[in-house]
C-alpha cells in the first residue's frame, strides 16, 4: 500500500467527519474492551503469564540467530523448505517463484499482516496470479480494494450496509432479490462463494503467529477456519513469517497462547490453533504436497540491540489499538501505514524510516492505556518518545512546535525570568478573562480555542501570591 | 553471501555476538531439551474427575455441545440421534481410526458411513480426538489416515469422540502425551486445537457461528 | 482532619512542587495543597526557583532541555524529606522519568534516584504516606471524578481520591462511564492534534454530562482545563475544580473556566 503516514493529520480530519466510519468505530470499543476485561478477570494468573510471555520473548531475542538455525534444521528434517528474505522485495520474489513453479493461477490466503507488509497481493496480480483473501474481513476489503484498518479485525471500519452493497456488486451470479440485511446472511454468502475458491486454488498462503524451534512448526491462531482450509486444500502451503515469530518450545507457545486470545478478542482460546510441521506424510490422505517457509527480516535485525528491540516481542493481538483513544477517534486507515494504532506508531518508523512516518509517534496523548493492556508488556509510549527524540535530533520536528518549545524552555530554565514574565502576563490575561472567567478565542491559542474555551487564570501566580503571603507573615511576626 | 548468512550475520552484528559462542549455544540447547512448563493456571490443576467436569463445562461455554457415553459401542447410536435431531441426512465421513471403525456402525442400518478424507460434500464428519484440555474445553486432533484434517474443517457438523482418560488439565500435558507417541521434537503434519465451532466477528463485531469451518461441534466423551 | 498513624516520624519537611499550570492558572490549587499538607502535619516549603517539570520538552524529544530543567528541579528540591505535586503527570515525571534522564551519568544518576524516591502526587501522599482518612471538609455537591492517565497508570492513583471524597460531608459521588479513559489533553497533543483531541474530549464530556454530577473533579490541571473548556464551549453548567480544592474546603474561588453557561 502507498504510505501516507505523513498525511496523518489530513487523513484524520477526513476520518473525523466520515459518519459511516464513526458509526463503525463504535464497534471497536463495544466489541473488544469489555470482553477482554472479562476474560482477564477470570484468570488470576494473567499478569504473571504476561511477565512470563515477556521473558520468553526476551530470551528468544537474545538468542535469535541460534533459534532460527535450530528452527530451520527442524523444518528441513520434516521435509519442508526454508527461504530467507532480507527485504520485502526478496520475499515477494520468493513467493512468486514458488507459485509459478507450482503452475498456480489462483492462490488462497489466510489472514496475514506480513503479506500486507510485503504487498504480496499486488505483486502476484501483476504477475498474472489471482490472490483470494479468505478471512471474511479480508475478503470484504479485498472486494473494496482497501487495506486492513485493524490488525485482527481488518474490516472494522465498515458497516453491514456497506458490505451488503459490495456483495451485490461482486456476486452477480446470485439472485438479486436475496436478503442480505443481517450479518449472518452476509457470512453465509461469503462462506458459499469462498468454498469453491479453496478447492480451485493451487497454493495456500498463510502467515504465522509462532514458529517453534523445537519442532520446526508454524502456528496459526484463527476463529473462522479459513486459514486451515487454505493450508490444507492447496497443493502447496507457503508460510510467510518474520524472524521474531520464533518461540523455543511447545510449552512456551502454550504460555503465550494464554495471553494472546484473551488480549485480542477476549476468548480463552481462539477456535483454531493449528500447528503445522512439514508437508503431507507418506500415508496422509490430505494436506499439502509442499511446505515452504519464507523467513522475512525487513528491518527487524536492525531493531535488535536498539531502544526499539522490545517492539519485537509484539504478538499482533491488537489490544493496543482496541484501547487507544486516538484509534477510536480516527480508525486505522488514518495512520496511512500497514500497521495502525500504537504498535504501528512504533513499528512503522522502524520499517519505513522516521522521515516518512514522523507523525505517527507524535499522534498519541501518552495516556498509557496501550502499555497497560499489552500482553507482552511492550513500553509503547516510551518507544514513541524515543522516536520523537530521533526526530528532534535530526531537526524533523515541525518548526512551530520547535520554536514554541524553545521559547518555553528558555523561561523554564530561568526561574527568575519565568517569575518576572508570569507576574506581568498572568494578571493581565486574568483581567482580559472578564467575568466569564474564560476565553472563546485568543491570539496564538487557536489550537486550543478552536474547539474549547480557555479558562482564564485567576490573577497573580501562585509563586507571587505565596511570596507575598510569606512576607506579610514575617512582617506581622516582627 | 546467501540471504540466510546475511540475515543471521545482521542479527549477530546487532546483538554484538560472535557466531561461535558456546555459552549461548548451551543455553539454547538446554532450553530446548528441558522445555520448562512456565505458569500453569490453578484452574487447570484438578484431579482427574474434576478435569472431565471442567472440560465439559468449558467446551459448552465456548459453543460446543457435549454428551457422555459409557462405551464405544454406544457411539453410533449417539451419532444417529444427533443427526436426526438436526434433520441431517443419515451420512457421516470417518477416517481409519480403529476405535471409530470398530464401534459397530452396522447397528445403525440407515446410516451411510463414508471413509477417508472429506471432499467437501459431507454435512457431518466424525473424528477421534487425541486429547482434550480441561482448562479451555479444547480438543486436540492429529492429522493422518486415522483422522484426516479435512474432516475437522469441511463438514458443517463436526462430531468428535474423546476418551475421558485422554482429558488433561492443561495444554502442556498434551505436549507430554504427544512426545510419548511421536518422540521428542517430532510432530504429525498437523495438530489442530479446536475450541468450539468456527466463528467470525468481522461484520460489525457481531459474533456469528459457522464462518468457514463447522457450524457445530458435538463432543462425545467415552467415559 | 482524621488520620491514622503516619508512616513518617515527626513533622516531615515537604517541598511543594506547584507545577507550572497551577502556578500560572490556578494558584488556589497551590494554597489548597499547602493547607492539606499542613493539616496532615507537614512543614510545607515552596522553593521559589521552580518552574516546570520539563514534560513539554521531554515529550517533544528535546533531551537536552529536559535534562537541564530536571537538574534545576532536583537542585531546588532534593533537600526536603518529600517532594509533593498536585498533579499525577508532573509527579510521575519527577518520580518515574527523571532517573532515566541521567542513565549512565555517575554524578547525577544516584542523585536523581534519591530525589525520585521522595516524590509523590498530593492525594496519594496524603492517604498513603500521611495516612489521612478524612480531611474534614464539607461541600454539598454531586461530584464525578475523572482519572487522569499518568496518575492512574503510572502511579496507581484510583482509590485514594475516592476514599477521601467519600468522607467529605455532603458530597455524593456519581461515577461516569469510562472515567479511566483519556480526556484528550495529552500536553502539547491537544494543540498539535486539535481535531482528534476534540473528538476525545467530546466523548468525555458526554460521559460527564450523563453522570448526573454538577461538579467535575480530577487531580491534574491540564486535563481539568481541557474538560472545563469543552464543557463551557458546549454550554454545560457542570462546574470544574481540582480535587484538592474540595478536599481542603477551599471553594470560594470561581470554578475553572467560571460558572454558568
Amino acid at each position: 500500500m502507498e504510505l501516507t503516514s505523513n498525511k496523518f493529520k489530513e487523513n484524520a480530519a477526513r476520518a473525523l467527519v466520515d459518519l459511516q466510519l464513526q458509526k463503525a468505530l463504535g464497534n471497536v470499543e463495544k466489541g473488544f474492551i469489555g470482553k477482554r476485561q472479562k476474560s482477564v478477570d477470570a484468570l488470576p494468573e494473567f499478569d504473571a503469564l504476561r511477565d512470563n510471555a515477556r521473558d520468553i520473548k526476551n530470551h528468544v531475542l537474545a538468542h535469535l540467530d541460534l533459534y532460527l538455525e535450530e528452527y530451520e534444521r527442524k523444518v528441513l528434517a520434516a521435509g519442508g523448505h526454508v527461504h530467507w528474505a532480507e527485504t520485502a522485495e526478496d520475499a515477494r520474489r520468493i513467493v512468486l517463484e514458488i507459485c509459478q513453479k507450482a503452475g498456480a493461477r489462483t492462490v488462497t490466503k489466510g489472514k496475514s499482516m506480513i503479506t500486507e507488509e510485503i504487498a504480496l497481493n499486488d505483486h502476484l496480480e501483476a504477475n498474472g496470479i489471482e490472490p483470494v483473501e479468505t478471512d471474511l474481513g479480508e475478503y470484504i476489503i479485498q472486494l473494496r480494494g482497501e487495506h486492513p484498518s485493524h490488525i485482527i479485525a481488518p474490516a472494522v471500519h465498515l458497516n453491514k450496509e456497506q458490505v451488503e452493497s459490495d456483495f451485490r456488486r461482486v456476486h452477480t451470479h446470485l439472485p438479486e432479490g436475496r436478503d442480505l440485511s443481517e450479518p449472518v446472511s452476509l457470512l453465509s454468502e461469503a462462506r458459499e462463494v469462498l468454498r469453491q475458491r479453496y478447492f480451485a486454488a493451487d497454493v495456500g498462503i498463510t502467515g504465522a503467529n509462532f514458529l517453534i524451534a523445537e519442532t520446526g512448526t508454524s502456528v496459526i491462531v484463527t476463529n473462522e477456519g479459513n486459514g486451515d482450509l487454505t493450508q490444507t486444500l492447496g497443493k502447496v502451503h507457503v508460510v510467510v513469517a518474520s524472524i521474531e515469530k520464533i518461540v523455543p518450545t511447545l510449552e512456551d507457545t502454550a504460555q503465550i497462547l494464554r495471553v494472546l486470545a484473551r488480549s485480542a478478542t477476549g476468548q480463552d482460546m481462539s477456535v483454531y490453533t493449528t500447528f503445522s510441521t512439514g508437508p503431507k506424510r507418506a500415508d496422509d490422505p490430505d494436506g499439502p504436497d509442499e511446505y515452504h517457509v519464507v523467513l522475512l527480516d525487513n528491518g527487524r535485525s536492525a531493531m535488535l540491540g536498539t531502544e526499539y528491540q522490545d517492539m519485537l516481542r509484539c504478538i499482533r493481538c491488537g489490544a493496543c489499538m482496541n484501547h487507544c483513544p486516538v484509534y477510536h477517534a480516527v480508525g486505522g486507515h488514518a495512520y496511512g501505514s500497514v500497521y495502525p494504532g500504537p504498535m504501528g506508531a512504533v513499528l512503522t518508523p522502524s520499517l519505513n524510516g522516521i522521515d516518512e512516518t514522523g507523525q505517527l509517534p507524535n499522534a498519541s496523548t501518552f495516556c498509557g492505556r496501550c502499555e497497560a493492556v499489552c500482553p507482552m508488556r511492550i513500553p509503547l509510549p516510551k518507544m514513541m518518545r524515543h522516536w520523537r527524540e530521533r526526530e528532534f535530533e535530526r531537526n524533523l520536528t515541525p518548526l512551530t512546535a520547535r520554536y514554541g518549545l524553545k521559547a518555553w524552555a528558555f523561561f523554564a530554565k530561568r526561574p527568575r525570568l519565568y517569575r518576572l514574565a508570569a507576574s506581568f502576563g498572568m494578571p493581565l490575561l486574568s483581567l482580559m478573562g472578564g467575568s466569564s472567567r474564560r476565553f472563546h478565542s485568543l491570539p496564538f491559542a487557536g489550537g486550543w480555542t478552536r474547539h474549547r474555551d480557555l479558562p482564564a487564570p485567576e490573577g497573580r501566580t501562585f509563586l507571587q501570591a505565596w511570596a507575598q503571603r510569606e512576607t506579610q507573615k514575617q512582617e506581622a511576626g516582627q | 553471501m546467501s540471504a540466510r548468512d546475511t540475515v543471521l550475520g545482521k542479527i549477530r552484528a546487532s546483538m554484538r555476538v560472535p557466531a561461535s559462542d558456546d555459552d549461548r549455544k548451551r543455553t539454547v540447547a538446554a532450553r530446548l531439551a528441558e522445555a520448562p512448563r512456565g505458569i500453569i493456571p490453578q484452574r487447570a490443576k484438578l484431579p482427574k474427575a474434576g478435569q472431565l467436569e471442567l472440560f465439559c463445562a468449558m467446551a459448552s461455554q465456548f459453543g460446543a455441545t457435549v454428551t457422555r457415553v459409557s462405551d464405544y459401542k454406544d457411539v453410533p447410536a449417539e451419532v444417529s440421534t444427533y443427526l436426526r435431531a438436526r434433520n441431517l441426512p443419515a451420512a457421516i465421513r470417518i477416517g481409519a481410526d480403529k476405535r471409530l471403525k470398530t464401534a459397530g456402525w452396522a447397528s445403525e442400518k440407515t446410516l451411510e458411513v463414508r471413509h477417508g478424507a472429506s471432499d467437501g460434500g459431507d454435512l457431518a464428519g466424525v473424528s477421534h480426538a487425541m486429547a482434550g484440555v480441561a482448562e479451555t474445553g479444547t480438543l486436540a486432533l492429529l492429522s493422518g489416515p486415522d483422522n484426516p484434517t479435512t474432516i475437522n474443517f469441511l463438514p458443517e457438523h463436526h462430531i468428535v469422540v474423546l476418551k475421558a482418560a485422554d482429558i488433561t488439565g492443561d495444554m502442556e500435558s498434551v505436549w507430554t502425551m504427544l512426545r510419548m507417541t511421536q518422540g521428542k521434537g517430532e510432530m504429525p503434519r498437523a495438530v489442530n486445537l479446536v475450541t468450539g465451532p468456527s466463528r467470525s466477528g468481522d461484520i460489525e463485531q457481531t459474533i456469528l457461528l459457522g464462518a468457514h469451518g463447522p457450524r457445530a461441534v458435538h463432543i462425545i466423551v467415552v467415559t | 482532619m482524621t488520620l491514622n498513624e503516619p508512616k513518617v516520624a515527626g513533622q516531615p519537611r515537604v517541598g511543594l512542587f506547584a507545577t507550572c499550570l497551577v502556578d500560572l492558572f490556578r494558584p488556589s490549587v497551590g494554597f489548597a495543597s499547602v493547607k492539606l499538607l499542613q493539616d496532615a502535619g507537614c512543614e510545607v516549603h515552596v522553593p521559589i526557583a521552580q518552574t516546570c517539570c520539563g514534560q513539554p520538552a521531554y515529550n517533544t524529544g528535546d533531551k537536552a532541555d529536559t535534562r537541564a530543567i530536571a537538574e534545576q528541579v532536583i537542585e531546588a528540591f532534593e533537600g526536603f524529606d518529600f517532594i509533593v505535586a498536585p498533579s499525577g503527570s508532573c509527579a510521575a515525571m519527577l518520580k518515574k522519568h527523571y532517573p532515566g534522564l541521567f542513565e549512565g551519568d555517575a554524578l547525577w544518576e544516584d542523585r536523581a534516584k534519591a530525589f525520585s524516591g521522595k516524590c509523590h502526587e498530593l492525594i496519594s501522599f496524603l492517604t498513603d504516606v500521611m495516612m489521612v482518612r478524612d480531611t474534614g471538609a464539607r461541600l454539598d455537591a454531586k461530584v464525578t471524578y475523572h482519572d487522569s492517565c499518568s496518575g492512574l497508570r503510572e502511579l496507581g492513583i484510583q482509590e485514594q481520591p475516592r476514599k477521601l471524597l467519600a468522607n467529605v460531608n455532603g458530597v455524593e459521588v456519581h461515577e461516569m462511564a469510562d472515567s479511566d479513559v483519556c480526556c484528550g489533553f495529552g500536553g502539547t497533543f491537544c494543540v498539535k492534534y486539535s481535531d482528534i483531541s476534540n473528538a476525545i474530549v467530546t466523548k468525555k464530556v458526554g460521559n460527564i454530562d450523563a453522570s448526573g454530577a454538577d461538579l467535575l473533579l480530577a487531580g491534574d490541571l491540564g486535563c481539568l482545563m481541557n474538560m472545563a473548556g469543552k464543557l463551557k464551549r458546549q454550554g454545560s453548567d457542570v462546574e470544574v475544580r481540582h480535587v484538592a480544592e474540595v478536599l481542603a474546603g477551599m471553594t470560594s474561588q470561581p470554578p475553572i473556566a467560571g460558572s454558568g453557561k
